[in-house]
C-alpha cells in the first residue's frame, strides 16, 4: 500500500493527536508547570504588579521554555520505548515526514496551547491586554522554533537513560537567541514602542529552524536508531 | 625595564597581572591535561595489546 | 597533493604525524609567545585612552579568536566524519572541544578583568558576551553528549550533530558588534580593510595570535593521539606503536 508524503503526515499528525487527547493529564501537565513557575516569580520577589510588569516579558519567556523543554521527553521517548519509531522508520516512508508530522503534532498539543493560555499568565503579571497580541505572536513564533530545537534534541538524546538533562543542556544555549527576541518584543509592545523589528527576527528564526532542522533532526535519529 | 613602574601597569596592575596568570594557567593546564590524556590512552592500548598477545598464544 | 588528503583519513598516518609535529609547533608557540610578550608588555606604548589596561588585549583577543576557529574546526572534522565516514574526523573534534573550551573560558574572564577598569562592570549582557557564553554552553553540551553514550561511535557521531548545528553561532559572536548595538568594541583586524592598529601594537597582536594557534596546534596534536589510539584500539598498528 503506497502512502504518498502529505496523506502520512496527515495520518501520523492525527496518530499523534488521539494518542496525546487518550491521556488528557500528560496533556494538561507542562501547561500546569507554565502556570506554577509563572507564579513562582511574584511569590519569590514579593513585588507590586506595576514593577512586575517590567519583569513579565522575561518571566513569561523563562517560564514558557521551561515547559515546553519538559514536554519535549514525550516527543521520541514513548515510540521509542515500544518499538514503533523503528517500525516508523523501517517503513519506507521518508523519515523526515515522520519527523516533521511528530513535531507538528507535538507543537499543536504543547507549544500552541502554551499560547492559548498566555493571556491568563499575561493578567497575573499585569502585561496590559494592548500587548498581547504581540505576546501572543511571539510566542506563537517562539514556541514552534522551539519546538524544532527540541526534536534535534530529543533525537539525538532519545535512549539515553538520563536524557531529558542533557537534552535541556542542549536546546537551551541554542534557544537563547529566541529568548532575547522574543521578550524584547513583548518588552516593547508593553512600553508602547514598535516591537515590529524583534518580531521580524523571531519569525526569521523561525523560518530558518523550520527549514533546517527536519534535516537535522531525522539524522539524528538516524544516528540513534542504527 | 622590570622596573616598579612596569610592575604597576599605571595603576591596573591588580587587571593586567591575573589576567596573564590565569592565561598562563589555562595554557598549562592544556599541556599536562593532553599529556595525561595520551599517556592513559596508550597505557590501555597496551594493555589490550598485552591481552590479545596472551589469548593468541604469543609471548 | 590529493594523495596527501587521503592519507590524512588514515589512523595510523596520523597518529605518526601528531606525534612529529607537536614539539615543532610548541616550539614556534614559545617564540612567537616569547617575542608577543616582550614587545606588548615591555616594548609597546601604553593607550591614549585605556593607559597601561591595554596590554590585555594580548591574552584577550587570541584567546577570543582561538575560541571561535577551534568551534570551526571541531565543526568542520565533525561534517567530514559524518559526510564521508572518516572516523579520523571524529578523533579531531573530540580532540579539539575541550581546547576550544578553555580557551572560550579564558576569553571570557579576560575579557571580564579587561571590562572592570574600562566599562566599569565585570560583566554585561551584551550581544557579544552573551554569543560568546553561549558558544562555551555549545562546547560543553558537545562534550557531554559525546561522554553520554556508552557506543563510543554512537556518541562521536551525535556529538557531530550537535557541533555542526551549533556552527551558527560563529558568526553571530563575529557579526555581534556590527549587527547590534554592542558595549564591546568593533571589528579591528579581521575585518574589510586595512587593521585599524598602529604597527607597534599589532605585530605582538598577531605574533600572540601565531604562537596560540601554534600551542593549540601542539595540544591537538598530543590529544589526538591519543584520540586515535582510544578508537583504534584494537588495530594491529597499535599494537606496535605502543610495543616501544
Amino acid at each position: 500500500m503506497n502512502v504518498g508524503p502529505l496523506e502520512a503526515f496527515a495520518l501520523l499528525v492525527r496518530r499523534e493527536l488521539c494518542l496525546s487527547f487518550r491521556r488528557p493529564d500528560q496533556l494538561l501537565q507542562p501547561l500546569v508547570f507554565f502556570l506554577i513557575v509563572t507564579t513562582l516569580f511574584p511569590l519569590g520577589l514579593n513585588l507590586q504588579l506595576s514593577l512586575l510588569r517590567d519583569m513579565s516579558p522575561g518571566v513569561l519567556w523563562v517560564a514558557a521554555l521551561l515547559s515546553s523543554l519538559l514536554s519535549l521527553d514525550s516527543l521520541f521517548k514513548s515510540d521509542a520505548d515500544d518499538g514503533t519509531l523503528e517500525q516508523l522508520a523501517l517503513s519506507g516512508q521518508d523519515l523526515t515526514v515522520i519527523v516533521v508530522a511528530k513535531t507538528f503534532a507535538h507543537w499543536l498539543v504543547s507549544g500552541a496551547a502554551l499560547v492559548l493560555v498566555s493571556p491568563i499568565v499575561g493578567t497575573a503579571l499585569g502585561i496590559p491586554t494592548e500587548a498581547f497580541l504581540t505576546m501572543m505572536l511571539s510566542l506563537t513564533l517562539g514556541t514552534l522554533t522551539l519546538s524544532w530545537l527540541g526534536a534535534i534534541g530529543a533525537g539525538l538524546t532519545v535512549g539515553l537513560k538520563r536524557g531529558n538533562v542533557l537534552l535541556s543542556l542542549i536546546v537551551l544555549p541554542l534557544a537563547m537567541p529566541l529568548l532575547i527576541f522574543g521578550a524584547g518584543a513583548t518588552d516593547r509592545a508593553i512600553s508602547g514602542t514598535s516591537s515590529a523589528g524583534a518580531l521580524y527576527f523571531l519569525a526569521a528564526l523561525c523560518v530558518f529552524t523550520c527549514t533546517l532542522a527536519p534535516f537535522a533532526a531525522t539524522t539524528a535519529l538516524r544516528i540513534t536508531l542504527e | 625595564m622590570m622596573s616598579s613602574s612596569f610592575w604597576a601597569m599605571g595603576g591596573y596592575a591588580r587587571y593586567v597581572w591575573p589576567c596573564y596568570a590565569f592565561a598562563g594557567v589555562v595554557l598549562a593546564w592544556n599541556l599536562w591535561s593532553a599529556r595525561r590524556f595520551r599517556v592513559a590512552a596508550q597505557l590501555r592500548a597496551r594493555r589490550a595489546a598485552q591481552m590479545t598477545m596472551a589469548a593468541v598464544g604469543e609471548s | 597533493m590529493w594523495t596527501w588528503f587521503y592519507k590524512l583519513a588514515s589512523p595510523p598516518y596520523v597518529y605518526g604525524v601528531s606525534a612529529a609535529l607537536a614539539p615543532w609547533a610548541l616550539g614556534g608557540a614559545a617564540l612567537a609567545m616569547g617575542y608577543g610578550l616582550i614587545a606588548g608588555l615591555a616594548i609597546a606604548p601604553p593607550d591614549y585612552q585605556q593607559g597601561e589596561a591595554v596590554r590585555m588585549i594580548y591574552v584577550h583577543v587570541p584567546s577570543a579568536m582561538l575560541s571561535l576557529t577551534v568551534y570551526t574546526l571541531m565543526a568542520a572534522a565533525s561534517a567530514v566524519a559524518l559526510i564521508w565516514r572518516i572516523k579520523v574526523g571524529h578523533a579531531v573534534a573530540a580532540a579539539s572541544a575541550p581546547i576550544g573550551a578553555s580557551f572560550t573560558i579564558l576569553a571570557l574572564v579576560t575579557g571580564s578583568l579587561w571590562g572592570r577598569p574600562m566599562w566599569g562592570t565585570y560583566w554585561a549582557w551584551d550581544p557579544r558576551l552573551t554569543s560568546e557564553l553561549i558558544l562555551l554552553f555549545l562546547y560543553v553540551g558537545v562534550m557531554s553528549l559525546r561522554l553520554a553514550f556508552e557506543d563510543p561511535s554512537r556518541g562521536d557521531r551525535a556529538a557531530a550533530l550537535l557541533a555542526i548545528v551549533g556552527v551558527v553561532n560563529v558568526p553571530i559572536v563575529h557579526f555581534s558588534v556590527v549587527w547590534w548595538n554592542s558595549l564591546h568594541q568593533g571589528a579591528t583586524i579581521v575585518r574589510l580593510g586595512a587593521p585599524k592598529m598602529p604597527g607597534s601594537m599589532l605585530w605582538p597582536l598577531l605574533s600572540m595570535w601565531l604562537g596560540f594557534m601554534l600551542f593549540f596546534a601542539a595540544v591537538l596534536c598530543i590529544r589526538l593521539q591519543g584520540e586515535v589510539l582510544n578508537r583504534e584500539r584494537q588495530s594491529t598498528w597499535v599494537r606496535e606503536a605502543v610495543k616501544s
